[in-house]
């Protein structure tokens, strides 16, 4: 991973809350993986940013090193690796997703 | 394109002692894994020990997507009645 997209993916995790890199965007997700992290989201009406590795190659292949994860989508909630699509709708039905997130907007 | 049986033999490589179970279509996979290993650690860690053992399948695009799911024998107990 080069220094800058490392600073570059520092910068976004320090910086919002809820955030996913995924494969397209909110709106138009690239793939069922990605669509099935923001349609969670969507249902928990939390605000959150994303980030289209599709659209940067150095983000693409740096937040894999980054987060030691090898797929994409990638949740990072309050800076800290959340995890993967899998991981997500464990904790959303088990209801651990929306404490999580209901405590980091707090914080 | 790889079978779902070699994917299993893979992972228990790293995992000799755990119940693995795989299912795939020769590129997207699903795995449920029941180990010791994953005693006191939280589900990022275990899924990044399970990534661990596929690495150079998943590098290299012969795996495009693996979901998983792991277990300790405990919560696998819970989870399987």
């Amino acid at each position: 991973m080069t220094p800058e997209a490392q600073s570059k993916i520092d910068s976004l995790v320090n910086n919002n809350k809820v955030l996913v890199f995924m494969k397209g965007s909110k709106l138009m997700p690239q793939c069922g993986f990605s669509n099935n992290v923001v349609q969670i989201l969507n249902t928990l009406g939390v605000p959150y940013e994303t980030v289209d590795v599709l659209d940067d190659p150095e983000i693409r292949q740096g937040i894999k090193e980054y987060s030691n994860w090898p797929t994409i989508p990638q949740i990072y909630l309050n800076g800290e690796f959340l995890g993967g699509s899998d991981i997500a709708i464990e904790l959303y039905q088990s209801g651990e997703l929306q404490q999580m997130v209901e405590v980091a907007m707090a914080s | 394109m790889i079978t779902p049986q070699q994917v299993e033999t893979m992972i228990r490589a790293k995992f000799p002692d755990a119940e693995v179970k795989v299912a795939g279509d020769g590129e997207h996979f699903e795995a449920i894994i029941v180990s010791d290993e994953f005693v006191d650690k939280n589900r990022v860690k275990q899924h990044q020990m399970v990534y661990a053992a596929v690495n150079e399948a998943m590098d290299s695009n012969v795996i495009h997507a693996l979901s998983l799911k792991t277990y300790t024998p405990e919560t696998w107990q819970t989870v399987s009645q």
